[in-house]
């Protein structure tokens, strides 16, 4: 077991400018489940692949434990990359496909089975090790596979993207099941996608990558509760926040017919550059439906109206404001509802943000100002 | 609703006809053609369509047209890898419930799954050009900038090549290009072949496919070291002192020797001038096949190449001709060598080889029936004795396919994990 530290390290490909990675600090405890998250080509896979060894530092270094392994080669690092290659072996034995790799590094027969045991015990295939592939189930599979991983014993898991190519409803199941496996391992182990739900339901802490910087560390509370930046507030949740840039007047910001009233520690944090503008985002479940008039309500037109059983959101669009607000990748406001009253598509709805709920973000440089 | 959509460079409207409603593992025999398929995590099928064989890999939708992408620019880059057709999306089963997406490529003629080579009695040196193959294949991909990934004799198909053989990718689902590899992703490509080769003959030698003797690990360790070896020539910086220059065209001798092409050299001096530095920057394989297409059209295999253009050679020195024009003399072997010999094999049984092959054969078979008879036997006379007492007793290698359109393939009865698993699979044998 060991930590996993990135300090100031700095990837950049040949022929470009700039760095693909920029200067990464980041420090993984022993034994923590660390997501790296954000859109492709954000740099998450090249933070992988240089502590994997597959892609050269240009500044900076990197540690497992207290070991500078920069420029040790991959193989040499006492690291596993989990699912890159789990095709089983037919002929073989369930205990022969997951400790064949230990047959191969020479190690002496008693020593291999009692690693089988043990990663079986932990994996629920104690019954099938001495069966054929053939006899398990795609999900048993799935866990031979991650076996070969675990019988190995290495320093740090990682793993790139390792649910990308298994269909959706396997997906959700092999997502909680390497959750759990690697709470019960307690193996340190970093681990790359783009999705943020399943940053969110893996990690002990995310972190979150856009242009080759590190935007946020935190956990998953922290990530969604207080994001450190607009990037951070549009990435992390789903349906995303509402974020929009609007006129401050008389120190609150205007947004339609309401007005979020601004505190004194945000306004003086403005500055020139803002050009009097704010920028403010806020969850869709951080809306209230109220009457109509009530204090700090705006008026909401509805477009669609997405129902879920046990929730309900309206996309619409904000009337009496021009104002640029979007939800993600759409420019419409989304509003959770009560999925028992829900409006009709044309309807105009009063909503207002709860108390405290809105997130308040620098117009110039889109950093937190609350 | 989404409707089912190809994406394709070469579109074929036969591929409609295909039942993308049914899942691929459910595919109706007569669709399908049986070729023994290596080991997958994915459900991968064959398919006859208008005289080719076709194969389908079911894979989610981004990781079809990433490998889709992959495989076309591998082309490009002259990588032997097989061909992209397309991509298929969209799919539904009758019930209106989404299918995974499908990748289409074609599959190779005269290829040879590294089960069936292995899985018999091996020559003591067939291994070794099996795992020769690959190791060009891997160093060539590693040139270009390819990190494969997953590297395993599963994802490589064999082609006869002379007396040697040809490796060619099949699988690019986990491979990245690169500009420039590092050599961190190289080493970690070589030692996940090695652990994936040693890992695919200790899975034969479980299912008792492979004679005892053969040593799995040695097997694997010759990877590295014929890999290693061969980036070496390629890849290393040379130095001499001034006076050796010589050794500059000797290094692209050797090169050539290899199979590959010079395309840029760099030089460097010291300042004194005393010392010079040489290091290959672009070198492409081929050297040979390149040379006999520029000569006669004609467009095999390197060493196929190799071997025709010795044939030419002798054929140049027994008719005096050295002072004539090479293409034209060439076009003359071809027309009155290569042609006729290929013609004078009956058409039925041309199918079993490929025509650059046969011919390599029938030079190996005249060169042995010459000296049984001490005498040189002339070429028709050869050719006549090899099909009768060689060919005619030759497994069909266009495509591997044993059993007819319909007829039950062993294999399906097992799950998509599941490779070939029946001994008789392994129908064919290997005279090499």
């Amino acid at each position: 077991m060991a930590t996993v530290t990135f300090d100031h390290a700095t990837r950049v490909y040949p022929g470009t400018e700039r760095p693909a990675v920029d200067q990464l600090n980041l420090h993984i405890e022993d034994g923590e489940f660390l997501v790296l998250v954000g859109p492709s080509g954000c740099g998450k896979s090249t933070s992988l692949r240089m502590l994997a060894g597959l892609e050269d530092v240009n500044g900076g270094s990197i540690l497992i434990g207290d070991r500078d392994v920069t420029d040790v080669q991959p193989k040499d690092r006492d690291i596993a990359m989990v699912f890159q290659n789990y095709a089983l072996y037919p002929h073989m034995s369930v205990a022969d496909n997951m400790g064949f790799a230990l047959k191969i590094a020479g190690k002496p027969k008693a020593e291999i089975r009692e690693r089988v045991e043990e990663a079986a015990k932990i994996l629920d295939l104690t019954e099938y090790l001495d069966r054929k592939p053939k006899a398990l189930s795609g999900g048993q599979r799935q866990r031979v596979a991650m076996g070969r991983a675990i019988v190995r014993q290495p320093q740090v898991f990682l793993m790139d993207e390792p649910l990308s190519n298994l269909d959706a409803k396997l997906r959700v199941q092999t997502r909680t099941q390497i959750a759990s496996l690697q709470r019960r391992l307690g193996v340190t182990t970093v681990y790359v996608t783009h999705d943020q739900t399943e940053a969110l339901t893996m990690g002990d802490r995310i972190a979150v990558l856009s242009g080759g910087l590190l935007q946020q560390v935190g956990t998953p509370r922290e990530m969604y509760d207080t994001p450190q930046n607009v990037f951070v507030a549009g990435f992390i949740g789903s349906p995303a926040m509402n974020i929009g840039t609007f006129e401050i007047k008389d120190g609150a910001a205007v947004l339609g017919a309401a007005t979020v009233p601004l505190e004194r520690s945000v306004i003086e944090q403005l500055t020139d550059a803002d050009g009097g503008k704010i920028t403010v985002g806020f969850r869709p479940e951080a809306l209230d439906v109220v009457g109509q008039g009530s204090q700090g309500a705006f008026d909401v037109k509805v477009n669609l109206v997405e129902e879920l059983g046990s929730d309900a959101f309206v996309y619409g669009d904000l009337q009496s404001s021009n104002a640029d607000l979007s939800s993600g990748s759409s420019d419409q406001v989304i509003v959770r509802i009560d999925p028992r009253d829900v409006p009709m598509k044309g309807d105009t709805i009063h909503v207002a943000i709860k108390p405290g709920q809105a997130h308040l973000f620098s117009a110039a440089t889109g950093n937190r100002l609350s | 609703m989404e409707q089912l959509q190809i994406t394709s460079a070469t579109p074929d409207s036969a591929l409609l006809d295909l039942p993308w409603r049914t899942p691929l593992a459910d595919w109706p025999d007569d669709v399908l053609a049986a070729l023994p398929r290596g080991i997958s995590r994915h459900v991968v099928r064959f398919v006859r369509l208008d005289g080719r064989v076709l194969a389908i890999k079911e894979i989610s939708e981004s990781v079809a047209f990433r490998e889709y992408e992959l495989l076309r620019q591998l082309r490009k880059l002259e990588i032997p890898a097989v061909r992209p057709i397309g991509v298929v999306t969209g799919r539904r089963d009758d019930a209106g419930e989404p299918l995974e997406a499908a990748l289409v490529t074609e599959h190779l003629a005269f290829s040879l799954p590294y089960r069936a080579v292995f899985s018999q009695a091996l020559r003591p040196d067939t291994a070794a050009r099996l795992i020769d193959a690959l190791a060009v294949l891997l160093v060539r991909v590693h040139l270009v900038g390819f990190y494969w990934g997953d590297v395993s004799l599963s994802n490589t198909l064999f082609r006869r090549d002379a007396h040697q053989f040809a490796a060619y990718l099949v699988d690019a689902e986990t491979g990245d290009l690169h500009r420039e590899l590092s050599r961190g992703q190289r080493e970690y490509d070589l030692d996940l072949a090695r652990t994936n080769i040693i890992g695919e003959l200790m899975d034969l030698a479980a299912g008792e496919l492979l004679d005892e003797d053969v040593d799995e690990l040695a097997i694997g360790d010759a990877l590295v070291s014929r890999y290693t070896e061969l980036w070496e020539a390629l890849t290393g910086v040379e130095s001499f002192g001034a006076d050796e220059r010589w050794r500059v065209a000797a290094r692209i001798d050797r090169l050539n020797d290899l199979g590959f092409d010079v395309g840029e050299l760099s030089i460097t001096t010291d300042i004194d001038g005393t010392t010079v530095r040489i290091q290959p920057q672009v070198v492409d394989a081929g050297h040979h096949s390149r040379r006999l297409f520029r000569l006669t059209g004609l467009d095999v295999q390197d060493n196929q190449a190799r071997r025709l253009l010795n044939d030419l050679d002798s054929y140049v020195a027994a008719t005096d001709r050295q002072e004539d024009d090479s293409q034209m003399v060439a076009h003359d072997w071809s027309q009155n060598v290569f042609q006729p010999t290929i013609r004078a094999v009956p058409r039925d049984l041309r199918r079993k080889l490929e025509p650059a092959q046969l011919f390599h054969e029938i030079l190996d078979h005249r060169w042995f029936i010459s000296e049984r008879a001490g005498r040189d036997v002339p070429m028709p006379e050869a050719t006549a004795s090899y099909v009768e007492n060689v060919l005619r007793h030759r497994p069909d290698e266009k495509a591997i396919l044993g059993l007819r359109p319909g007829e039950q393939d062993p294999e399906l009865e097992e799950g998509p994990l599941e490779p070939t698993g029946a001994p008789e699979d392994d129908h064919f044998h290997l005279s090499t």
